[in-house]
């Protein structure tokens, strides 16, 4: 029997009166990989950006209903402590373009004023960049800047700087949609490696993406949450209408 | 420690959380830092407050400071053409009219310069060495300092007016005057129109002037009837704070403009300005309304170059905007 | 006649580029002569002894403009002390709350304070320093270049960090930093060049300023480290001296014209060159 690690009920979401996500009630299981899929504009990095509370960053935002992470409110925690939990990683790569690439996969604690030994600081990156893949192309340049990477191992990077901070969820909002295809196999082939140890939530509008990394999969259509199954049941057998013409290409 | 034992409950982490680095460290850490980040926030909000305090309370000190010479003189202040502090007069006409002339003066000998180097930097020759030569150079007259242009001035160029002044037989060949701190300041005021009249021009659409040359314009027809037309306002608008900087300047004319309280006769006349008669007896002022007086002439100075200078800035702002 | 008609049109587009060319070189006429002036008038007088000597009486030869330079630093740093911190925090205020009311009014502020006449900051200082603390003094002086840096620094700092990519704070809240950890160590180090031109830009302006210091900081013919005292300033020497009738300090205010020349100049390019480099890295 799997444990619930974040759950969502009655959840809405808002950009000043423009309605977004409407009533999802989600439940993700720990050590598992959800993707969220759907058109663009259907609300998915809204629902994603309120599971850390980044949404309430933009002014005007609000949001309404239940989060809880280990059956704790998110909502009623210092999202500090939120997003120390639940790292993101974002669309486009950005590393600190100030920073070495060392520095950036330690960013969480040297940025947040937490002091390590120099021992500790080296364990923690080798073991992040390694977790992502990184540690072999970049551990001779470690303190170069980060923006001389390329695109994929940028985003490896950022990976690694969450992957560093040791949360227990993950989010990726479309991690490889600024990525060329080798980059982006590479990135997928992390997120079966990170499972074990994290609970990965990957929003993506690319329904063979999602197919290929999870284990269960969302579709939202229009804020609405329109069904949420295993993977290989969504594609198979899907239950709405919606989610059927959405894979088979009808609108997307 | 006694921080640790004040955290509320709902912000301590679930022991779910795997070891980190050093859990306990980072809850104590953050704690803290929560506390910082409202008072940060407050923070930001007295710096950006403060500025419109400190507006306020210049606009304020002004005006208190200036209503013994308001109530006491009312309109006279203005029309009167006599200011003799011994005998407790004080019409300011003089230096509205110096202020005026020097100003308008300096506008006019100015704008031809600074309209034909915005043309040369923004048109004809946008990108080349000694075009970069030229933006340096108009920057670096920005860059000096007035009282460096008032001390040349006095060296300099007084005694060249002053022998103008000989040739053209006037009686008394002063050098000091209303047209030597015109000259100076022409100079002075050359850089803020000319570089906002160059951004100007280097945004009038290509195509525009492209459909011009393609009917068979000359250089200068696309310059008299693309360029100039597109970027009048924005031209007029460097004019303004051009015109904002030579009411205010006060040293360089101060030097040179020969310091006198009576109402210039002609543009050879010595004279004063509202800055520069500040300047000159501020220091002096020895009687509540004399120095009241010298502070209304510089709230009328900061009312006059505050309307034109915002009067500029919206202009630009709508000009960019579009 | 149509050829004519169009050769007199190619005519006249060729004499006004002339007109153009010569009207714009000719700026450089007045700006040669006056860098070449102060240059030839003043260099004669410098050497080591004019650095680190205070001013003789007249009639005496020699003598120096350390308190002019000692003392304009000392009220430059006073007045950095004073305006960098609030004017960061400003253009922090106002690129992080675009669109308050309060954003609004601050903006119209600064706008304002950057288009008051400098003579008129020095009134604001007599009334707010040297009266209530009894006398001219370099704190009061200070406080009044305080009031002429700000505008530009919170001008910068603003436009800098309306720059720089939305991602960047978005990256760093992710990681769980605080608010203000998010400003000091991710947002203003990214943006810190953008910052630092507009810093030193607002202290290349008012290095030369002489007239908010007239009833500020007032001038000292002595060397003086004491903020609440009156103190000297190069503009204000170069003011004094070369407006009194002595040739022995018209020679002084020469040379002090040309240090003060030379300071400004270097603070210009070195304002330049952060700035390009600034625009290369973004
Ligand atoms: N910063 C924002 N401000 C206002 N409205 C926004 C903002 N971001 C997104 N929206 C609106 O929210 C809706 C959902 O956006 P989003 O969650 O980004 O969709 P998705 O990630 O599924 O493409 C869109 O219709 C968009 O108009
Ligand atoms: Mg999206």
């Amino acid at each position: 029997m799997e444990s619930t690690i974040i759950k969502s009920r009655n959840f809405n979401a808002s950009f000043g009166s423009n309605h977004v996500v409407k009533n999802v009630n989600i439940d993700i299981p720990r050590n598992h990989v959800v993707a969220v899929m759907g058109p663009s504009g259907c609300g998915k990095t809204t629902y994603l950006r309120c599971i850390n509370r980044m949404h309430e960053l933009i002014p005007g935002a609000t949001c309404r209903g239940m989060m809880t992470i280990n059956e704790e409110d998110i909502y009623t925690m210092h999202p500090i402590f939120v997003r120390l939990k639940i790292g993101m990683v974002f669309q486009r790569p950005n590393p600190f373009p100030n920073l070495s690439i060392y520095d950036n996969v330690i960013a969480g604690y040297k940025l947040n004023g937490i002091k390590l030994a120099r021992a500790e600081k080296d364990r923690i990156v080798e073991h992040s960049l390694t977790r992502v893949a990184l540690w072999n192309e970049v551990k001779d340049s470690l303190m170069k800047k980060g923006a001389f990477l390329s695109g994929g191992q940028q985003q490896r990077l950022c990976i690694a700087r969450a992957v560093a901070m040791e949360p227990e969820v993950l989010l990726f909002d479309e991690p490889t949609s600024a990525l060329d295809p080798i980059s982006t196999s590479t990135v997928e082939d992390l997120f079966h490696e990170l499972k074990a140890n994290y609970t990965l939530i990957i929003v993506t509008h690319n329904m063979q993406q999602a197919a290929r990394v999870s284990d269960k999969t969302a579709f939202f259509y229009m804020g609405e949450l329109v069904e949420y199954e295993l993977t290989k049941d969504i594609f198979t057998n899907p239950r709405d209408s919606r989610t059927q013409n959405y894979i088979t290409g009808r609108f997307s | 420690m006694n921080m640790e034992t004040s955290i509320p409950a709902s912000v301590i982490p679930s022991p779910v959380v795997r070891d980190g680095a050093g859990l306990r460290k980072r809850v104590r850490r953050t704690f803290r830092q929560i506390r910082g980040e409202g008072a940060f926030r407050s923070l930001l909000l007295i710096a950006g407050g403060l500025l419109v305090v400190l507006v306020l309370g210049i606009l304020l000190t002004l005006i208190t400071q200036s209503l013994p010479s308001i109530r006491l003189l009312g309109l006279k202040f203005i029309w009167g053409s006599t200011w003799n502090p011994v005998r407790n007069v004080y019409g300011a006409w003089p230096f509205l009219l110096g202020t005026l002339l020097t100003s308008f003066l300096a506008l006019l000998i100015s704008i031809p310069f600074s309209v034909a180097i915005a043309i040369f930097l923004g048109e004809y020759y946008p990108s080349s060495w000694f075009a970069g030569a030229l933006k340096n150079a108009v920057e670096l007259i920005a860059a000096v300092p007035s009282v460096i242009y008032g001390f040349w001035g006095l060296a300099v160029l007084v005694p060249m007016v002053r022998q103008l002044e000989a040739r053209f037989g006037m009686e008394q060949p002063l050098g000091v005057g209303i047209f030597s701190a015109s000259l100076i300041l022409s100079i002075m005021i050359i850089p803020y129109a000319a570089s906002l009249g160059r951004s100007m021009i280097q945004m009038v659409p290509g195509h525009l002037k492209e459909a011009a040359y393609g009917l068979g314009a000359t250089h200068w027809e696309v310059i008299r009837h693309v360029v100039i037309p597109y970027t009048r306002s924005g031209l007029f608008a460097g004019i303004l704070l051009s015109l904002g900087r030579a009411l205010g300047e006060t040293m360089a004319v101060t030097m040179v403009i020969g310091n006198t309280s009576i109402l210039p006769k002609s543009i050879f006349s010595p004279g004063n300005t509202m800055a520069s008669v500040i300047a000159n007896e501020f220091t002096e002022a020895d009687k509540t309304v004399y120095l009241s007086a010298l502070i209304e002439l510089g709230l009328a100075l900061f009312l006059v170059t505050v309307i034109i200078n915002i009067a500029g800035k919206k202009i630009i702002d709508r000009v960019t905007n579009e | 006649m149509r050829t004519d008609h169009i050769k007199y049109r190619i005519g006249k587009s060729k004499g006004f580029r002339i007109l153009v060319f010569v009207l714009a070189f000719a700026c450089m006429i007045p700006l040669a002569a006056i860098l070449f002036y102060i240059i030839k008038a003043g260099i004669a007088h410098i050497n080591w002894d004019f650095l680190v000597n205070i001013p003789r009486p007249v009639g005496e030869k020699g003598g120096g403009i350390v308190n002019a330079l000692l003392g304009s630093i000392l009220i430059i740093a006073l007045a950095s002390l004073i305006a960098i911190p609030i004017g960061i925090l400003a253009g922090v205020y106002l690129s992080e709350n675009s669109k308050s009311r309060l954003a609004y009014w601050c903006r119209l502020s600064v706008d304002i304070l950057q288009g008051i006449p400098s003579i008129v900051i020095g009134i604001i200082a007599y009334f707010w320093l040297v009266k209530p603390l009894g006398g001219f003094s370099a704190l009061s002086g200070s406080a009044a270049l305080a009031i002429m840096m700000l505008p530009i620094i919170v001008r910068s700092t603003e436009e800098t960090l309306k720059m720089l990519p939305p991602s960047l704070k978005e990256a760093a809240f992710a990681l769980g930093m605080p608010f203000h950890r998010v400003i000091f160590k991710v947002i203003i180090p990214v943006g810190i060049s953008g910052i630092l031109s507009g810093v030193m830009l607002s202290i290349a302006r008012i290095t030369g300023e002489t007239a908010p210091l007239l009833f500020t900081a007032f001038g000292n013919p002595y060397l003086s480290g004491d903020v609440t005292a009156p103190v000297q300033s190069l503009p204000l020497l170069i003011f004094n001296y070369a407006t009194s009738p002595y040739n022995d300090w018209h020679d002084l205010a020469w040379g002090a014209s040309l240090i003060l020349l030379v300071w400004v100049l270097f603070l210009n390019i070195f304002t330049k060159l952060i700035s390009a480099k600034w625009k290369v890295q973004l």
